[in-house]
């Protein structure tokens, strides 16, 4: 899914990171977010509405609708779409509402 | 507390172009922006830019914001000083912005705050509309554009306004199939030269067309589609179905004025200008006299205005706080830029709901 030849836009891709995704390993190049390396891995299912269960994947892209929110290394409630995607990342679709975890 | 002269909140076309005008004056200027670079949607503008040289006509939109910062390096006189990776969380009535650089608070107190933080795409009601692969617009440029990643195979591209026609002839830029472009309307809203490109490339656009519902599984997998009468009600029987695995969502902007609302700016609810859009004089001033906007917070336009309007609201914040010299001149020339954007027929909803705002604000 990834573009290779564009007529306008050079893609300059930074070195290639490996995060896991609810236990798979997703390669993402440096600079990208999770969402858009999930997105370029075929995953478009992002999360579930919290009473029908019903599938969300993103929307904005900018950070303001909030249905990417995942879990990324034990924080809840992570927008995906606007972080960027790290060496060693533990990416997991989020269950329920999350809780607020004491950072250390 | 830091206090800054004018901490301006949104780094996109107005934002910079505030922040170039006020420095030139000889104000000391914060930009604060979310994001970890300057440039707000301008970054994933490939076409080029229409209007006249003064806002970078035949320039592409991505290439913006290097000049802007460029001038504003140059001229800057270490009076600028640009925070990325901040969010403003709140605008209070005692004029002190909350700020989280991130996940650490500070709290700062500006003599003049302009208020440049874009627009926020709108949604439209249809069954299936929450399915994954239901994108807005500038999700899929982000997509494309930026990162260089196909949103999908197939794409409906819902609304013929210049975003659904300039998105789509970027999607077949981008070696993605549109299967065609439905609008509401009983007529293309965007430019006649956008629409021709994505046609002559084999694009249908449809007008007086509407979604009635997307359908699938775990995502998008097709999208119902039916003809509108001129009451713009569902006409039976003209239903059709096409295999898409993306629906892209253009049917427009509304101002972010959440600041705005809790700073207790007064605001007039203009559907012409893309919903509540905030009271302002001719300088940008909002009701509250410490608090300027520019862009698509106070009315949704084009990057150009966005950026004339950013110079307007720079040099009058500038000029509240004593940096006065040549202001009248200064306000003529970008008045006049105004004007000539909003003139003509693609400037007439603008003018309209801008002759509509209370006071009587910005008239053209």
């Amino acid at each position: 899914m990834r573009i290779k030849d564009h007529p306008i836009i050079d893609f300059q891709r930074g070195k290639q990171v490996t995060f896991s995704f609810n236990g798979r390993q997703v390669t993402a190049y440096e600079g990208e977010t999770i969402a858009a390396a999930l997105h370029a891995a075929g995953v478009r299912v992002l999360s579930h509405s919290h009473k029908l269960k019903r599938p969300r994947g993103f929307f904005c892209a900018i950070g303001n609708c909030s249905s990417c929110l995942m879990q990324v290394n034990g924080e809840f409630n992570v927008r995906i779409c606007i972080t960027p995607a790290r060496e060693g990342d533990r990416v997991e679709m989020q269950q329920g509402r999350g809780e607020i975890v004491e950072k250390t | 507390m830091k206090k800054p002269e004018i901490a301006i909140v949104g780094g996109g076309p107005a934002g910079l172009s505030a922040a170039l005008s006020a420095v030139r004056q000889g104000a000391q200027v914060m930009l604060i922006d979310r994001d970890p670079v300057l440039g707000g949607q301008l970054v994933k503008q490939t076409h080029m830019f229409f209007g006249s040289k003064k806002q970078y006509a035949a320039i592409r939109g991505i290439d913006i914001p290097q000049k802007l910062l460029a001038a504003l390096q140059e001229e800057g006189n270490g009076k600028f000083d640009p925070r990325v990776n901040t969010t403003v969380l709140g605008c209070y009535d005692d004029g002190v912005l909350l700020l989280d650089k991130e996940d650490r608070a500070e709290l700062i107190q500006p003599w003049k705050i302009i208020i440049a933080t874009g627009a926020a795409e709108k949604m439209l009601p249809f069954p299936g509309n929450d399915l994954p692969g239901v994108y807005g617009a500038g999700a899929v440029q982000t997509l494309m554009n930026v990162y260089g990643i196909k949103p999908g195979t197939r794409v409906l591209m819902i609304g013929a306004g210049n975003i659904g026609l300039i998105v789509s002839y970027q999607l077949l830029q981008a070696g993605v199939e549109v299967t065609a472009i439905i609008e509401g309307a009983p007529k293309i809203g965007g430019y006649l030269v956008h629409a021709t490109k994505v046609r002559r490339a084999g694009i249908p656009i449809l007008t007086s067309h509407t979604i009635k519902e997307a359908y699938g599984c775990d995502s998008v997998e097709g999208a119902v589609l039916c003809n509108l009468d001129e009451k713009w009600c569902a006409v039976p029987g003209t239903e059709q179905s096409l295999a898409v695995d993306v629906i892209c969502l253009a049917v427009g902007l509304t101002p972010q004025t959440e600041l705005l609302w809790q700073a207790g700016c007064e605001q007039q609810y203009l559907p012409e200008l893309g919903g509540y859009v905030p009271l302002r004089s001719e300088k940008m001033q909002t009701s509250l006299s410490h608090l300027f906007v520019a862009g698509d917070a106070a009315c949704i336009e084009e990057a150009g205005s966005a950026m004339v309007e950013g110079k307007i609201a720079g040099l009058f914040a500038a000029a509240d706080l004593g940096y006065a010299e040549n202001v009248e001149a200064l306000n003529e020339t970008f008045s006049r830029e105004l004007e000539e954007l909003r003139s003509g027929p693609a400037g007439a909803k603008i003018r309209q709901g801008l002759s509509r705002l209370k006071g009587g604000a910005q008239v053209c």
